[in-house]
This record gives structure tokens, sequence and C-alpha cells, in this order.
């Protein structure tokens, strides 16, 4: 490498590998990872959970040394010489080690001294990085009150009181609401202009990394492709549409859609579906015009979605030869369960409030949900939707208001009644160290399964979720994708009328993730009810209608569609779900403040 | 309902066993601590050093003399030869008793006057300068009727001592018996007092609670693991006791069940008690530590409740283990049948009712 | 030492200072747990038996029974209850009322004049060894002590060729109290110090902060000075409150000097505290490094410390794993320091192996501790 590129790479990995080992089980991290981060340009690492994204982070800074090949930050080596590393970068970890205890200003004079800044540049510093994050009125409240994304804008000033020219942050945008989130990108991009800072950022967000100027993007601790957003998408112009076809239900075209030889990927887009061509197919707005009658379908600009899926399915198609890829093999949900025909909506919200102390998580919900509809809670973390859930599973009391949920208070109805529902939660919530088969065995139990019935459903879980080979596999040993096929068997041994799920594909590769909605879509069209949270913004376009939750108040109801078109206006013509959320918050706070 | 119930334990019996860290917690601790107690704890005395200090040459001081060093009690380590060096000794803890025999003392003795022999004892530790103050006795008692019978003299009224149901008084006999109850408290409230924490923890509780299991059924399935693994591993110690440290079991098992069944039962309803407040594992364990603690030092397991102030004996009667070591040691040592223990019985049965009633209403009020 | 690394550690020392006044749990298991501990030991563990219940067997009253039986009445060891026929008694000692017979046979007085006489028997439960041997004990005196002045008085053979003139140092009145609280503090300071630290060092861990720590330029050596001094003054402030509440409450002598004790108790305290930073840094899981802190300090301490069993009767295995217990140094120093006083001879080899603890556990700890996630 000459001396000139040498200078314009700050960081470089060579050919790194690292294993850990737990428990005498191997896992690979990363497997022979190199890469180098320009100077002055904003890196985005992007992949699912599990890609290596954090172990790639941490090598990086020295806190673990590669098994194999060798790692320059700024001209020193990070296995050898860590000190020297530390003292120049400036690193935020996913959860950053904010003491909750502390104050702000606590938490700032910490990191002051261990980075040994110096008492004089102190108040200039503090008052800079204050003015930036917005934080200068809470200075005296303590770190563990603040909302998630002032915890994140502190934690971010807390790494920059003493200017890194070399910037990591491992998902700095996790679990933070969107008007914070675009605060905080103006943030990096201010640092990067203004004092020449090198970025290297992770996220799990592919909306996130069309921001970056490069993107390195991680699967499985190996390097799919690195570039700039636009090189990415190039391939892909020509190959995308946006099709609609009134007559039919969106789920149905989009299954349909998926049929169709040429079409590589089909989601739903609010009433629309999205689709996007195989290399080398065709006049697809043609084809689709033909096989469907009434519908349209129009050229649409490649996101950056549509690439990383196209790669990981061309992966996938190479790799298992023609085979039939996984997100077309998801077959419907089995024999189709058809619940009883229900009079009213199946879920109703009224008023609802919960209180923690004087604190209200969430403030006079109402909403609806009638039977066979999928139904979103949208929001950021700490909006409200996962205490709203655990109201209506009955796992907590509302401090006001009523809910029902087939009629039925969950909290006092008998257990016959949470016979009739499913439930998913957040996390990986199945038995770790029991097997595939253990925890089958034991969901269809307390379903009152048993005998032939069970055997019978057990069968059928694990064909349908294609996990039979993993039968005496313990569940915690599984691949991610796999528990959550695991959890999903699990909830639906019983063949609910009623399902719940809280966030399923947080930390999902987008592959699993439309594997899973094809699930989801195909219980909703046999009339079983669907209630998901999520905060991620495209999958609440797969919804039939959602509530946008937050700081636990509903501030809309209403389709997808509806709910885009509300919020346009003559600056954002067609704005995104992203567009839409940050305008009812932001007319939310105007409404505050004239009131 | 029983099919549900049954699948819940056979659930929580794999969770418990398939995990490492539980295995050790459950299967360790008992079995360390049966081994350190049988072996380490005991207050009977085994070569005590002690040095003598004997200003007298005649033959009578050497005949007492030998008399201790040959008991396997006494272990000589030293022979000062002046005033000066004993308190060195006895200070630095090189022997914890020094035999002090005058200049005069075989003379005395030879002429029927009584010898005097000085015995200083180190009190840091006052349990065990009692016992070898006891054992000095035994041996210069001993010494005085030999002596007696030899040159003729009638010995002096004596007093006739039996031990009842230990003849040696082997404070092995009375310390592990006792082990049982403590290890069958220990791990039945490390099962139960842990198990709803790691649900919580593990985010499975809510999982749980939205299938159709009752309160009612979700608590029975939670103690009858511990119930069963609690009657195992007792049954284990009682072999362990009788086979290996040769323990006389004089009485009735069924006695001794019946007493172990409800000192379980009471345990347990602790440990749910627990269970149903403590919402990390970290707080489960520092509850049972709580717990445990006073209730092993309050039960007359290593000293008697009645040395005792008697505001704290009140105390012990709400302490489940106080019953169960009488009924454990009766059954044992004394071959007590069901009736003389039956005062023993019903306490624990009230206990763990009340408990099991309490830990319940506290379940419910979580569950909900 | 530079002026960075006195920046970051006063910066270090100030943060946990605001966590512990801030966080009421470390001060809890420093002042509460203490005090509960100090509680239900100091009154729950008594090897003085008093007021022990036993049935004395009259079969035919006449003067000496009657002589002999105030004895048993008149001392605070005993509690008689006087019965006239054994088959009562026997029912008393295995339904464990009684814990021994005091049986007076019956032609007592005439068998006591006889050269062969055995006219008194006594029957003890020996369920309870311990006990047992002290009741023995105990009437035994008794009965020596009236057989003798009845000699004096009225002629009847009671010369002993051997008297034992028994001196007890230390201790005199032979209170077990006045040995046991000194080991109790002993064991609950091993708990606390464990504790402390085994907490602390692995919250850190758990909340992530320690990540965030590894990447400033701070030095290990730095952190573990930071967590080592404020719960070091939390532990010698709990230690002066188990001594003072063993001074006050439990009024046990102290004889050895305040100056020594500090000295003795800071080495021990560091030789606990490096012992918990030890655990956590292993461990990196507040619920394991408790459950090790308890298993590893507590047990041990109780049983194999000489706190309550005696050492030196144990097998030659045990005794030698009682050497790498530093609670057993800590028992010694502290029975010594309160019971004998500034006995040098017992208290520099014990300092010495404290220190070598502490070296050991805060070196090992110093090692373990590396700038690095795996």
């Amino acid at each position: 490498m000459s001396p000139d590129a040498a200078a314009q790479v700050v960081l470089e990995l060579r050919g790194v590998r690292k294993q850990f080992t737990s428990g005498g089980r191997t896992l690979t991290a990363l497997r022979g990872v190199s890469l180098g981060v320009g100077r002055g340009r904003v890196t985005g690492l992007i992949g699912p959970d599990g890609a290596g994204k954090t172990t790639l982070m941490r090598l990086s800074v020295g806190l673990l040394v590669p098994d194999e090949g060798q790692i320059t930050a700024l001209g020193h080596d990070t296995a050898r010489d860590p000190l020297a590393v530390q003292s120049s970068v400036g690193y935020m970890p996913q959860r950053f080690g904010l003491y909750e205890d502390l104050t702000v200003q606590e938490n700032l004079d910490l990191y002051s001294d261990l980075q040994g800044v110096a008492a004089a540049d102190r108040a200039g510093r503090y008052g800079e990085l204050m003015h930036m994050t917005g934080l200068a009125r809470f200075t005296g409240r303590l770190a563990g009150r603040l909302s998630g994304g002032m915890k994140q804008k502190l934690g971010l000033a807390c790494t920059l009181v003493r200017p890194p020219q070399l910037l990591l942050l491992d998902e700095p945008t996790v679990g933070v609401d969107p008007v914070s989130r675009r605060e905080l990108w103006q943030i990096v991009y201010r640092l990067v202009r203004e004092h020449a800072m090198t970025v290297l950022l992770s996220t799990a967000y592919l909306d996130e990394a069309e921001r970056c100027d490069d993107i390195v993007l991680l699967h499985e601790g190996e390097i799919l492709g690195k570039g700039r957003p636009g090189e990415f998408r190039e391939p892909l112009r020509g190959r995308t549409f946006s099709a609609r076809a009134p007559a039919i239900g969106k789920r149905a075209f989009q299954k349909a859609l998926s049929a169709v030889p040429g079409v590589l990927d089909a989601v739903i887009q609010a009433d629309r579906v999205r689709v996007v061509a195989r290399e080398g197919a065709t006049d697809i707005p043609g084809q689709i015009a033909r096989a469907f009658a009434g519908s349209t379908a129009e050229a649409v600009e490649p996101r950056l979605e549509d690439a990383f899926v196209a790669l990981l399915l061309g992966r996938g198609e190479a790799r298992a030869g023609a085979g039939p890829l996984p997100a077309r093999a998801a077959p419907a949900a089995g024999t189709p369960h058809r619940p009883a025909a229900f009079p009213g909506p199946v879920i109703e919200v009224r008023d609802v409030s919960r209180k923690f102390g004087d604190f209200y998580a969430v403030r006079r919900a109402t909403f609806d949900v009638a039977q066979g509809e999928v139904f979103g809670l949208l929001g950021p973390n700490g909006a409200g939707k996962s205490t709203t859930f655990r109201m209506l599973c009955g796992l907590l009391p509302p401090s006001a208001g009523t809910l029902r949920v087939a009629g039925l208070d969950l909290r006092h109805a008998a257990s016959a009644a949470r016979a009739r529902i499913g439930y998913m939660s957040q996390k990986f919530s199945l038995y770790g160290n029991l097997s595939v088969l253990e925890n089958l065995r034991f969901f269809s139990s307390a379903y009152d399964l048993f005998g032939r019935r069970q055997d019978g459903r057990i069968a059928w879980a694990l064909g349908e979720f294609g996990l039979a080979e993993y039968v005496s596999m313990t569940s915690q040993d599984l691949s991610l994708g796999h528990k959550q096929r695991l959890a999903m068997a699990c909830a639906l041994m019983h063949e609910p009328d009623i399902l719940f799920l809280d966030e399923p594909t947080s930390g999902v590769d987008p592959i699993a993730r439309r594997e899973f909605w094809s699930r989801i879509n195909a219980l909703a069209e046999g009339g079983v009810t669907i209630l998901v949270t999520t905060h991620f913004m495209e999958e609440a376009e797969y919804c039939d209608r959602l509530a946008i939750m937050a700081d636990g108040e509903v501030l809309t109801i209403g389709d997808p569609a509806s709910i885009k078109r509300g919020q346009r206006s003559e600056a954002m013509p067609e704005p995104s779900m992203e567009d839409a959320f940050i305008g009812l918050i932001e007319r939310r706070a105007r409404g505050a403040e004239a009131a | 309902m029983w099919r549900r119930v049954y699948a819940l334990m056979i659930k929580e019996f794999l969770a418990l066993l398939k995990d490492r860290r539980s295995r050790v917690v459950v299967i360790v601790p008992p079995l360390v601590q049966l081994l350190v107690f049988g072996y380490a704890a005991t207050f009977d005395l085994n070569r005590v050093p002690f040095a003598v200090y004997n200003e007298d040459p005649g033959l009578a001081s050497r005949d007492l003399v030998a008399r201790f060093t040959g008991a396997a009690a006494f272990h000589l380590v030293a022979a000062p030869s002046s005033d000066a060096e004993v308190a060195p000794l006895v200070d630095s803890q090189r022997a914890l008793m020094v035999l002090h025999i005058g200049p005069q003392f075989s003379r005395e003795l030879a002429a029927g006057r009584p010898g005097a022999v000085q015995v200083i004892v180190d009190g840091r530790n006052s349990n065990t300068a009692a016992i070898l103050l006891g054992y000095v006795s035994t041996i210069a008692a001993d010494f005085n009727a030999d002596w007696l019978s030899r040159s003729g003299a009638a010995p002096p009224a004596q007093l006739e001592v039996r031990a009842w149901f230990n003849p040696n008084l082997e404070s092995r006999w009375f310390l592990v018996p006792g082990i049982l109850g403590l290890l069958t408290l220990l791990v039945a409230l490390l099962v139960t007092a842990l198990s709803v924490a790691r649900e919580r923890e593990q985010g499975t509780f809510d999982q749980l609670l939205v299938t159709p299991y009752r309160p009612v059924e979700v608590l029975l399935g939670k103690t009858l693991p511990g119930l069963l693994i609690g009657l195992g591993e007792a049954t284990a110690i009682v072999l362990l006791a009788t086979l290996w440290f040769q323990v006389p079991l004089r009485g009735d098992l069924v006695t001794l069940y019946a007493g172990l069944f409800l000192f379980l039962f009471s345990a347990l309803s602790v440990g749910l008690m627990i269970s149903s407040v403590a919402v990390t594992q970290q707080q489960g364990l520092l509850g049972a530590f709580l717990f445990m603690v006073p209730s092993v030092m309050l039960s007359g397991f290593a000293t008697p409740i009645a040395n005792m102030p008697v505001w704290m004996q009140h105390v012990t009667l709400i302490n489940p283990m106080r019953y169960f070591l009488v009924i454990i040691r009766g059954v044992f040592l004394q071959g007590a049948p069901f009736g003389v223990l039956a005062s023993q019985f019903w306490p624990m049965a009230v206990i763990g009712l009340v408990n099991m009633t309490v830990a319940g209403f506290l379940f419910r009020r979580r569950l909900y | 030492m530079n002026a960075g690394s006195g920046m970051r550690l006063r910066g270090l020392l100030r943060k946990e200072l605001y966590q512990v006044l801030r966080d009421p749990s470390s001060v809890a298991i420093a002042f509460l747990l203490p005090v509960f501990l100090l509680l239900i030991f100091g009154y729950g563990i008594s090897l003085d038996a008093e007021h022990v219940p036993v049935a004395v067997v009259i079969e035919q009253p006449d003067a000496d029974t009657a002589s002999l039986a105030g004895r048993f009445s008149g001392t605070s060891y005993f509690a008689p209850v006087f019965m006239g026929d054994m088959v009562r008694a026997e029912a008393a000692l295995r339904d464990r009322s009684v814990n021994a017979i005091v049986h007076l046979q019956q032609d007592f007085s005439k068998r006591l004049r006889r050269p062969d006489g055995a006219p008194i028997q006594l029957i003890v439960n020996g369920t309870d060894a311990n006990t047992a041997r002290l009741v023995i004990g105990y009437v035994q005196g008794v009965w020596q002590k009236w057989i003798e002045e009845l000699g004096d008085e009225s002629g009847v053979s009671a010369a002993v060729p051997v008297s034992i003139e028994q001196r007890v140092w230390f201790n005199s009145e032979l209170r077990s109290r006045n040995y046991l609280v000194p080991g109790l503090i002993a064991i609950i300071m091993t708990l606390i110090g464990a504790l402390l630290t085994a907490l602390v060092m692995a919250r850190e861990w758990e909340r992530g902060t320690m990540e965030a720590l590894l990447v400033t330029p701070v030095t290990m050596g730095e952190v573990l000075v930071g967590k080592l001094v404020p719960y070091f003054l939390l532990g010698l402030g709990s230690m002066a409150l188990s001594v003072a509440m063993g001074l006050w409450l439990f009024r046990v002598p102290f004889l050895g000097s305040v100056w020594v004790l500090s000295c003795v108790s800071a080495l021990y305290l560091l030789a606990a505290l490096g012992m918990g930073l030890l655990i956590s840094t292993l461990a990196r899981n507040q619920f394991v490094a408790g459950m090790v802190a308890i298993v590893a300090t507590f047990l041990p301490a109780f049983l194999l410390s000489g706190f309550i069993f005696d050492i030196g009767s144990m097998p030659a295995v045990v005794q030698a794993i009682t050497r790498v217990l530093p609670a057993r140094y800590f028992v010694s120093s502290l029975q010594t320091l309160f019971l004998a006083g500034n006995v040098w001879s017992v208290i520099l080899p014990n300092a010495a192996a404290l220190a070598v603890f502490a070296i050991l556990f805060l070196g090992a700890s110093r090692r373990m501790l590396r700038k690095r996630l795996d």
C-alpha cells in the first residue's frame, strides 16, 4: 500500500478471524474479514444480529484479540498496543456504559477524568457537547431517568469529551425514537464535517444505511459486499416495481406474485406490493398486468433492502442449487384452522391507562381489532407498546379503563379462555436448556394436548417449521432464526384464534423476516386475529391497520396508506412511514406548546 | 389438570437437571457438607497439644504423666523446666494445657496426704477448655482409684455415670443426623426459591402465564419436584449416615419419613414464599440465605436451644427445623416411636399450611 | 504515578462514592447484615448450659438426700425436678423433658458410708454428646464437693490422693460467648468483605459499564484501586460496628490494643475484598458471584476456621485445608486480641499469613483483570 493510501485508511482489518468457545461449542464470529475505513467518512456496518458486527467493533478497539489476521487503527496494532488505540479512539458500546445512578454532569466528569481532559478545557467542551446534544437543561438529572434517546446522546457526549480522530458506534440507534435517531445522525455528520472525524457505526436498520458514505454488508461473519449505497442499488435499477390490484386482497396478491417465475421477492407495502425481479427477467409489469385483472405495476427506485435481499437470496440459491428459497418455501400454516366467527371486535381497548408510580406508561389508549385483522402497534422503546401488550395478555392489570379479548378480560378469565390465545414474546422465551422436542411437548401439554393429538401436532410443527433435524438439540444452541421458528411453533401448537406477537422479528435477517410474515399472512387469511408490536417501520406496512404510539399515547390509528397520506405536504409529497411518524410527533409537540 | 401439572413437573425436572449450574447447586453442596460435617465438625478432642512442667522426681508423678501421654486425646509438645517458660507456651497457643506437678508430689502422696497438681488451661475457646477439664478429671479419678486400691485404702463413694443412646458420647452421632435436616432445608429452598425468579429472568414466566395453567397448578408443579428431590437426597443422606458414618438408626422409617415429609412441606412453603416475592435470582438467593442462616442457628443444630436467652427460645418456635431435628435425632438415636414425637409433628404442619396459604396469595397477586 | 493517573483515580473514587451513597444495598450489606448476623449468632449460639432440667430421683428421703438435693437446687446450672420413682424419670429422659437423671438409690445413706459404695447413679441422654458431657462434669463437681464436705463433717472416706487445681487462663468463667463473639466477627467480616466487592464488580460487567471503562486510557490497576478503597473504608466501618456490638452488647472483654486490632483487621479486609474481587472478575455475573461468595466464604469460615470446632482435633487432611483459609488466621488473632491481649507470638505469624493472602488475592485479581473482553 502506498504511503498516500495508508494515510487515507484510518482503520484497517486484514484477514481477521475470531472464534468463541463456550460450553464446548465453538462459534465463529468472523471468518476472514478484510476492510478499510477511509478518513473523514461515515462507514456503516450493516447486518442482522449475530452477523459479527459487535465482535468487529470490539476487535477494532483492542478489547478482543483476533485469532488470525491483523487490525491497525490510527497506525497502531490493536492487539499489540491496545492502550495507544484506546487513548485516541472513541468507542460507544451497544449498551453504553452510563452509570445510571450518576447524574448527567457526574457522568461527564467521570469520563473527562478517565480521558484526562484538562480542567481548564472542560467548561468549553461541556458547553459545546450539551448544546449539540440538547442536554443542557438536564445536567442535574440522573442518567437512569433519561429517555432512551437522551441516554444515547449522553453516551455519545461522554465518548466525545476528548475529541477522537476515529469514532466507533455500536448500534447507536437501537431503542431510539425516530426523532432522536434523526438528531443523532445530524450530530454524527456535524462531527465529520467540523472535526474531520472518521466514523464507523453498525446498525441493523437498512434504511439507516442509506445515510452512510460507505456500507459494509456483514452476514454470518463474512463480508457480502462493500461500497457506496448507490453501488449496491445500481444493479437493481429497472428491476423494482410497485404493483397494485384493488380487486384482490393485498395478502393474496403478494402470495400470488411470489409465485410468478420472474419474481425474486414480493413484500407488502401499505396497500401495494413491492416486487423485485430476478436478474434477466423481462417485462415484469406486463406479466403482472396480464396475470391479474385490473392490476397495475410501475417501476420504482431500488432500495438497499432490495439489494440486500437479492444478495442473500442469490447466495442461498448458489448454495442450495436451484432448490426452493426459504422465503418461498414457507407454506401456508398447515391445515387451515378457521376460528368460529366472532361478532364485533375481537380485541377492544377502551381508555386504558397504566401508571408506574407517577409515570404513565400508557395513557388513555383506545382501539379495536376485528377478526382476521393484522393489527400493528408501532413505536420506539418506551412508547408503551409492551405495556399495552402485557395488559391485553392479562399479565398486567390496567390502572384505568377496560380491555377485552374475545369479549373477556384475560385477567379474570377462566383458564379455558387463555387456551384461545397464542403468545410469542420479544426475546426468545422458551426453556433454553430443554431440547426442541421437550419444548414442543411441554407447551402442547400446557394447552391440554395429549396422546395422539399431541403427537400429531408435534409432527406437524417439526415438519412445518423445518425443525425435524434439530429435534434433540438444546434450544438455546439454535440459530436466532430457528429459535424464532420454534417460538412460533410453540405459540401455534394449540391452533389459537388470536395471536399476540411482541417484536417477533427484532434482530432477525430480512430473509427470515419474510418467511415469518408469509406465515402470519396465511394465518390472517384463515381468520386468525393477530396483534403485533414492532419498531421496524417497514413492517408496519405489512399490517392491515396500526396504532402509532409515543410516550404512552396513541398518536393515530389507521391503515398504513392513510396514515402516510395524512402527513403529505408540499415538502414531502410521498412521505415514508418514518416521515409520517416524525410528522405526527412534531405535530403533537406543537400542540403541547400551543396548549 | 393432573396431566398438565405432571407436564409442568417433568419440565421443571428437565430444566433443573439439564442446567449445569443448578445441577451443581443441588448436588455438590450437600455432598461436600456431609463430608465436612462428618469429619471436621466434632466437639470431641483429639491430640490436644499439652505440656508438662514436672518438678517432682518421684515415681508417682511419672505414672500420672504417663496416663496423659498415653491418652489419644493428648499430645505432649513440651516439657518446660521453669515457671517462666509456661506462660509463653500457653500465650502462643503451642500448648492448650499445661500440667504442673509440684516438687513435693510423690512425697505427699506417699505420706497419705493429697498431692497438688495444677492444670492451666487456655480458655480462649471455652468449650474446648471445659471438655479438656473433663478429660483431666477422669484421668485423675482413674489414677486415684488405682493408687488407693494399691495402697489398700478405701476409695470414696463413686458417682456411677451412664449415657443412654450414645454410650461413648460421640458428637458425630449428634451432628450427622442434624445434617439431614440442614441439607434437606438447603435443597428445598434452592430448588423452589430460585425457580420462579429464573423463569422471570429468562422471560419464560410470561409465556407460562398466558397458557391455561391456573396459579394453583403452577404452585403444585413448582413444589412437587422440590419434594421429590428433597426426599431422594434425604434418603441418600440417611444411607450414608448409617452405612458410612455408622450412626445407629434405631427407630422406624415410617416416623422418620412422616417427619421428613412435613418438614419438606414447610421448607418448600418458605421457598415458594421467597420465590413469589423475588424478581431476580439474586434476590431469591439472598432471601434463601437470610432465611437459612437463622433457621439453622436457631434450630438446636450445633448448640442447644435451651442455652439461648428465653426470648430467643420463643422465637425458635416458628422455626420448622427445630421440630424436625428432635424427630430425626429421636428416631436415629433413641428409637423413639411416633407417639413420643407427636408433639413435634403438628407445628410443622401448621407452619407449612400457613406459609403455603400466604405463598399462594402472594403468587396470585404477582401473577395478576 | 503521573498526573493523568491521579486524575483518573480521583474520578473513579468519586464515582464509586456517589454510587455507594445512592445505592442503599452496599450500605445495607456493610451495616445491617453484621447487626442481623451478630444478633442471631450472638444470642443463638451458646455452649453454656444453664438451668439444665435434671430429674432427681430420691427413693428413700432422709437428711443426706435432702442435703445433696439442696445442692442441685442451689446452683444455676441445674433446674432439678424431684421425682419419686425411676419409671417416670426414665420416661421424662426419653421425651427429653429432662437431660439427665440423678438417681439416689434405696439405701443411699447406708451405702454412702460403706467403702465400695456406689449409691448414686447419673444417667444422661447422650443424644447431644456435648451437652451430655457438660452435664456429667457439672454433676461430678456437685457430687465431689458435697462428699468432700461430708467427709470433713462426718469422717466418711473422702481422701483424694491427687487433687486437681484448675486454672483457666484468659476466660476464667469459661463463658462461651467470650470466644464465640470474636470468632463471629471474623466470619461476618469474611462474608461482608467478599460480598461487597463480588457484587460491585459483577455489576459493572452486567450493566455494560465495564466495556465503556475498558476503552478509556484507564489501567486495570487503577480500576482495582478505585474499587478497593471505598469498600475497604466501608468494611472498616462495618468492623468497628461489629466490635462495638461485641464490647457493649455482648460484654466481651478486650485486652489487646485497638491499634493492633485495626492493623490486623485492615490486612484481613484486604484479603477478603481481594477474594471478592477475584470471584467477581471470574464470574462477571452478580448471581454467580453472590452464590460463590456465600458458598466459598461463609461455610468454610464457619466450619473450618476454628471458630467453634477445634482445628487440632480434625483429621490431618481437613487440617491441611484449613491452612489455606484466611478466616482461620483472623479468628485466632481476634480471639487472642480480645481475651489474651497483644500476644505477639500469635499475632505476628497470623498477620503475616493474612498479608500473604491479601497479596495473593489482589495480585491474582490484578492478573486476571485484563483489559480484554475474552
